[in-house]
C-alpha cells in the first residue's frame, strides 16, 4: 500500500490530476452508512462476494473465508445481493 | 515538392508529415475529406497510425484521449454538430493536459440545417481551454498543424486548427508539401511525460477536492499563456527551415493606418486588397488577421491598435445577446490602455454568406463616417 502523497504547493503537483501511487491512497471507508457483516456458520467460501465488490474491498483470508476492508468498503451492499447463501448482511454504522 | 490540394486535404497532410500515431474521427460535411484520405494514407501505409473507427464524435475524442493519454501523437477532425457534441470531451482533453490536434471546420450551427461557413462552432468552444488558431490558406493550414504539434505538446494543452466551410475547405490551391526530413528535425518525436505506464501504475483524473483543483485550473491558464511567445518562437523556427513565417496575428499595410480592421481567417484575405484599394484612394488603412484567438494576444494587439483613431472589427459568428466574440475579446484587451481607439463591430457573412470586398469596403466606409459607435452590433446587408 502506496503512502499519502503529501503537496505543499502547485510546483509539487503533476499538471493533471494524476495519483503518484495507487488508489490505495484514497481510503473511501468513511463514505459508509452501512456495514458488510460475514456470518461465517453460513458462508460456504464461494468467492462471488469477492468477485462482484465494484471497489475491490473484498479480500480472501488464509481459510478461504471473504473479509471486508473497512478502509475502502463504500457499504453499496452488492455483496450482500450476491450472496448465494445470505451470509452478508448489512449493518447500521453508528 | 509542390502539389495542388484542397483545405481538408492540407490537414491530412499536416497530420501525415507530423507522423500521427492515432487517428479517430467521426464523418460530417464539410470535414469527410480529412478523414477520407488520412483512412487512405493508413491503408496504403503511407501514414504508420492506428486508424480508430467510431460511432460518434463524443467517441472520437474519448478515443483521442486514451490515445494521447497513452503516449501517442493523436490526430481528429470535425465541424460544427461534431464539435459541439464533443464538448464535454474537449474540457476533458484539456484538464488531463493531452496535447491532441484537430482540424475544425467552421460550419453555421443548425437548426435550419446548413453547411456553410460561420465561426460561431469553434468560438462556442473558446472557453475549453483548446489553443485556437484561425487559418487563411490552403498552405498556412498544413504548416498550421506541424506548428500546433510543436506547440503543444511543449505545454500539455490541446490545439484546434480553424478553417472556413469550403471557402477553405473545399478550396484548391497550390502548396509546398515540406520534406519529411525537415518536417521530422522541426518536430521530434513526442515524449509523453505522464503517459500510462504499467511499469508505474497510476489514477488520472481521479476526484480533486478545492484543496487542489483551483491550483490545477492555475497551471492550465499558465502554460497556455505560454503559448504566446511559443508561436513566435516556432514560427521564426519554421521560417528558418521553410521560409514560411506563422505568429499570432499578421499585419497588412499597418504600419502608419489611422484606420485598422481587425478580423479573421477568410475574410482577412478579402481584405487586403480592398486595402490596397482604399490606400489607392489616399486612405490611411491597415488590416489585422488575428490567427491565433486561443491564448488572446491582448498585449501585442494593445502595441499595435493603442493611439490608433478608428478600430472596426469584423466578426462572422455571434455570440446572442452580446455581440461578435472578436469584437469583444479585442474591446476587453484595450479596455484598460489609454489612447484607447473607438471600436465598431460588425457581424457579416453568417451562415456562408459571402463578403465580398464591396461589403468589407462600405463598413470601412461608415467607419470613417462615424465619429463614434452607436451599438454593440452592425449588421451588414439585413434583408428588411
Amino acid at each position: 500500500m502506496s503512502e499519502e502523497i503529501k503537496w505543499e504547493k502547485e510546483s509539487d503537483m503533476p499538471l493533471m490530476a494524476m495519483s503518484l501511487g495507487r488508489m490505495t491512497v484514497n481510503k473511501t471507508g468513511s463514505w459508509r452508512n452501512l456495514r458488510p457483516v460475514i456470518d461465517k456458520e453460513k458462508c460456504n467460501k464461494c468467492g462471488i462476494c469477492w468477485k462482484f465488490c465494484p471497489d475491490v474491498s473484498i479480500e480472501i483470508d488464509s481459510e478461504d473465508y471473504p473479509v471486508v476492508i473497512l478502509d475502502f468498503c463504500k457499504g453499496c451492499g452488492i455483496c450482500a445481493v450476491e450472496c448465494p447463501k445470505d451470509a452478508i448482511g448489512m449493518v447500521k454504522e453508528a | 515538392m509542390q502539389k495542388v490540394m484542397m483545405g481538408n486535404h492540407a490537414l491530412s497532410w499536416g497530420a501525415l508529415l507530423s507522423r500521427a500515431e492515432v487517428i479517430a474521427a467521426y464523418p460530417i460535411t464539410p470535414q469527410t475529406e480529412v478523414v477520407e484520405l488520412l483512412s487512405n494514407m493508413c491503408a496504403d501505409g503511407s501514414l504508420k497510425a492506428e486508424f480508430i473507427k467510431v460511432e460518434s464524435e463524443h467517441s472520437a475524442m474519448a478515443a483521442s484521449m486514451g490515445a494521447s493519454a497513452a503516449g501517442a501523437r493523436t490526430f481528429t477532425a470535425t465541424s460544427a454538430q461534431g464539435l459541439a457534441l464533443m464538448h464535454e470531451v474537449l474540457h476533458w482533453a484539456t484538464g488531463a493536459r493531452l496535447p491532441i490536434v484537430m482540424g475544425n471546420i467552421n460550419r453555421a450551427m443548425a437548426p435550419p440545417w446548413t453547411i456553410w461557413t460561420e465561426q460561431t462552432d469553434s468560438i462556442a468552444q473558446r472557453d475549453t481551454g483548446w489553443i485556437q488558431i484561425y487559418t487563411s490558406s490552403i498552405q498556412e493550414i498544413l504548416d498550421s498543424v506541424i506548428q500546433a504539434y510543436k506547440v503543444a505538446e511543449q505545454i500539455y494543452i490541446p490545439a484546434m486548427i480553424v478553417l472556413d466551410s469550403f471557402v477553405l475547405s473545399h478550396t484548391n490551391e497550390n502548396c509546398e508539401v515540406p520534406d519529411q526530413d525537415k518536417v521530422d528535425a522541426y518536430l521530434p518525436r513526442f515524449e509523453n511525460a505522464y503517459k500510462l505506464d504499467t511499469e508505474k501504475p497510476a489514477a488520472f483524473g481521479g476526484l480533486t477536492g478545492p484543496d487542489w483543483y483551483y491550483e490545477l485550473r492555475y497551471k492550465i491558464e499558465r502554460d497556455i499563456q505560454k503559448a504566446l511567445p511559443l508561436f513566435e518562437e516556432t514560427g521564426k523556427e519554421f521560417e528558418e527551415m521553410f521560409g514560411r513565417y506563422y505568429g499570432l496575428i499578421e499585419t497588412y499595410k499597418l504600419d502608419d493606418a489611422d484606420v485598422v480592421l481587425v478580423t479573421s481567417a477568410s475574410i482577412a484575405s478579402t481584405a487586403r486588397p480592398v486595402i490596397d484599394q482604399m490606400r489607392s484612394e489616399g486612405h490611411k488603412v491597415g488590416l489585422i488577421r488575428i490567427r491565433v484567438f486561443r491564448p488572446f494576444p491582448s498585449e501585442l494587439l494593445r502595441k499595435l491598435l493603442s493611439g490608433r483613431k478608428k478600430v472596426l472589427v469584423v466578426d462572422r459568428n455571434i455570440s446572442f445577446g452580446m455581440s461578435g466574440a472578436f469584437y469583444a475579446e479585442v474591446k476587453a484587451a484595450l479596455y484598460n490602455v489609454k489612447g484607447r481607439p473607438p471600436m465598431w463591430g460588425y457581424i457579416a457573412g453568417l451562415g456562408g454568406r459571402d463578403v465580398p470586398m464591396d461589403v468589407i469596403k462600405g463598413m470601412i466606409e461608415q467607419t470613417m463616417k462615424e465619429d463614434h459607435p452607436t451599438q454593440d452590433i452592425i449588421w451588414i446587408g439585413v434583408k428588411r
